[in-house]
């Protein structure tokens, strides 16, 4: 919890309360991400604790570790990174969500360490951590390379980062603009630019032009019957997400 | 912000117990508040109460570590033999018999006296550090607030949990503190339930009758000892409930048969009037539903009992697959897979067995010839026979991991 958040007049602490709430109401705004979080969770667990050697049958599997996650919002995945014993920094470009993401860490009663900051501004600080977590991110920058450099950067030697994103082709045009965008009104229109959408080959270049050896990647498949998503070794052609070393 | 337990389960019957094991394996502390005020002893004699088990429901019992104390004393079911009867005229030439050897994962079920799961159950929760069992223990409150639970006891106490399980059977005080509501009927039926010694070996197989005034069930208990569940009209069934043991025994050879020989009752009798309830939410903010508490089944294919297993297999399936993600088990997305996964399972058994009972329950000629004609047609064709005995032993639909042995 930062410090400064004392000094915060309490009905701007109630306002991000609500916000909060928003944040984590299942049904509410973020639906779409709440549906989705359990498999990207799945991932994410699955990719730390192959990597670092961590039994997730465990109480607290990742304690030791450094997380940072970049574009953390209402932490959504930083209160699951905490749980599970890691020391967690969660960072986003829009300020608005760090005092909501703390307010929510503070009801959770987990201790997590919420910071307005880019990715960039970190390298410039010196840190360094165990795993970053770079999550529906490179699709919103605007020079993929200079940014997956500055995660780069940001690992330790032998460090993880998870990064995830869209596919570009006529699927995820569809499926991610027209459908999660217009049709279903999951996303504010606008949300994406299909331009910026990267294939899995050129993520895995830009992550090696980086500096990090790629090792893994996966499709997230949403079921429509089900409304369930879950991961796929094969279909990548929307929703994907990919595991690199820092060696 | 510590709690006393991650879990606490409302009901030391079977449910609440096997769910308070699977959760210890999976990391989790449980307290386990019993209403009852005493253990039973191992010694105690049989009272008449037999369950049949499912293999689903077997293996689970196995994956908690119960299944070694009990198989001594369990029955294995090799047939299922289900036919249609009228009173004193004998079983009809028309049957369906599902053989164990037509399932590859072996017998179907087992049958299992009460007094041995429960005591196998209790002394397995008493031998694990991570359960904490209170007897004699009745809730009187529960308020739920963003932190978990709060249960208030009769004795002044508070117990904080991040979840509560409700496992405490139909009526559950749980579900209505939640304000969980019910669907359901009564069918006007009464089940007596007893066991009897008869003369001849039973092969292993249990019989299932349709009497025109309900089913009939013969389940084969170690040592020429059978369960009986017999399903009457709830005015008939009073008065036979009424009758003494020898008069009692008058009114069941005639429905019995004498294929086993001469019967005599062993243990006591009990009596349950027949309905169907159904909660209309399994979960509410930190509760969970499982057993009779969600969902009270007519007990015709002897199925409440497994119904209620595989919700504790589901629901911890679900939990410990939140805890090993980071999410917080207790939270309301969690417990939405819980639901999804175990209400629609739960309303089909429900509506299957209701169909089953109506169409079976009666004395008409019509719905008779065309009972002996499905059964003689469900007989002659393997594939249907097969399906039907893997639905019995609990292998359909999506089986939660520790049902899959």
């Amino acid at each position: 919890m930062q410090a400064s958040q004392s000094t915060v007049d309490p009905a701007e602490i109630a306002k991000f309360q609500a916000m909060a709430d928003e944040w984590w109401d299942p049904n509410g705004k973020f639906k779409p991400l709440h549906m989705l979080n359990p498999c990207r969770l799945d991932y994410i667990t699955r990719q730390i604790a192959a990597e670092f050697d961590r039994d997730l049958a465990n109480d607290l599997p990742f304690s030791g570790l450094q997380i940072l996650d970049i574009g953390c919002g209402g932490g959504l995945l930083c209160e699951p990174m905490a749980r599970l014993g890691a020391t967690v920094i969660g960072v986003d470009a829009a300020g608005r969500n760090i005092p909501v993401a703390a307010a929510h860490a503070a009801q959770s009663g987990l201790d997590i360490s919420y910071r307005h900051a880019t990715a960039e501004a970190l390298v410039d600080e010196g840190a360094e951590f165990d795993v970053v977590l770079n999550m529906e991110v490179v699709e919103h920058v605007e020079g993929p390379l200079e940014y997956l450099t500055a995660c780069q950067r940001l690992l330790k030697t032998g460090g993880l980062m998870i990064c995830s994103t869209i596919n570009r082709n006529a699927k995820s045009y569809a499926m991610a603009i027209i459908g999660a965008e217009y049709v279903m009104r999951w996303l504010p229109k606008g949300t994406h630019e299909w331009g910026k959408f990267i294939t899995p080959d050129e993520l895995f270049d830009l992550i090696a032009n980086a500096g990090l050896e790629p090792v893994d990647r996966k499709g997230f498949v949403f079921n429509p019957i089900t409304w369930q998503w879950r991961l796929s070794d094969r279909d990548l052609s929307v929703n994907y997400v990919t595991a690199s070393l820092k060696a | 912000m510590e709690h006393d337990c991650d879990i606490a389960i409302v009901g030391g019957g079977l449910n609440g117990p096997t769910l308070a094991l699977a959760a210890a394996q999976a990391g989790l502390r449980v307290i386990v508040l019993d209403a009852a005020p005493h253990n039973p002893r191992k010694n105690t004699k049989f009272d008449g109460r037999a369950y049949a088990l499912a293999l689903a429901s077997k293996r689970l019992m196995a994956a908690v570590g119960v299944w070694e104390g009990i198989a001594e004393h369990a029955e294995p079911m090799l047939h299922i033999r289900v036919s249609d009867g009228r009173l004193g005229a004998g079983a009809s030439p028309f049957f369906i018999d599902f053989d164990h050897a037509e399932l590859e994962e072996g017998p179907m079920g087992y049958m299992v006296e009460d007094r041995h799961l429960r005591h196998a159950l209790q002394a397995a929760m008493l031998a694990t550090p991570s359960i904490e069992y209170r007897i004699a223990t009745r809730v009187i409150a529960q308020s739920t607030s963003s932190k978990g639970m709060t249960l208030s006891l009769a004795n002044d106490q508070k117990i904080t949990a991040r979840l509560l399980v409700g496992a405490d059977g139909r009526q559950s005080g749980t579900a209505a503190r939640a304000g969980i509501t019910y669907t359901g009927w009564q069918y006007g039926q009464t089940a007596l339930v007893c066991a009897v010694q008869h003369g001849r070996p039973h092969g292993g197989v249990a019989h299932q009758f349709f009497m025109p005034t309900g089913p009939l069930a013969v389940l084969p208990l170690s040592a020429k000892r059978s369960a009986v569940v017999w399903s009457e009209q709830t005015d008939s069934a009073t008065l036979i409930n009424a009758l003494d043991d020898a008069a009692f025994l008058d009114v069941l050879r005639p429905r019995f048969g004498d294929f086993l020989g001469d019967i005599t009752l062993v243990g006591g009798r009990f009596s349950y009037p027949l309905g169907m309830m159904i909660a209309k939410s399994y979960i509410a903010p930190n509760v969970a539903l499982i057993g009779d508490a969600a969902h009270g089944v007519h007990p015709i294919a002897g199925q409440g009992l497994n119904a209620g297993l595989r919700d504790v297999a589901a629901l911890i399936q679900v939990l410990s697959e939140a805890k090993q993600r980071g999410e917080d088990f207790a939270s309301q997305p969690v417990l939405a897979r819980y639901q999804q996964w175990r209400r629609f399972d739960a309303t089909a058994l429900a509506v299957a067995t209701d169909g089953f009972n109506r169409l079976f329950s009666n004395d008409n000629p019509i719905l008779r010839l065309g009972r002996n004609l499905g059964m003689g047609m469900v007989n002659a064709l393997p594939g249907v026979r097969r399906g039907i005995l893997r639905e019995a032993a609990g292998l359909t639909g999506e089986l939660p991991e520790l049902m899959r042995g």
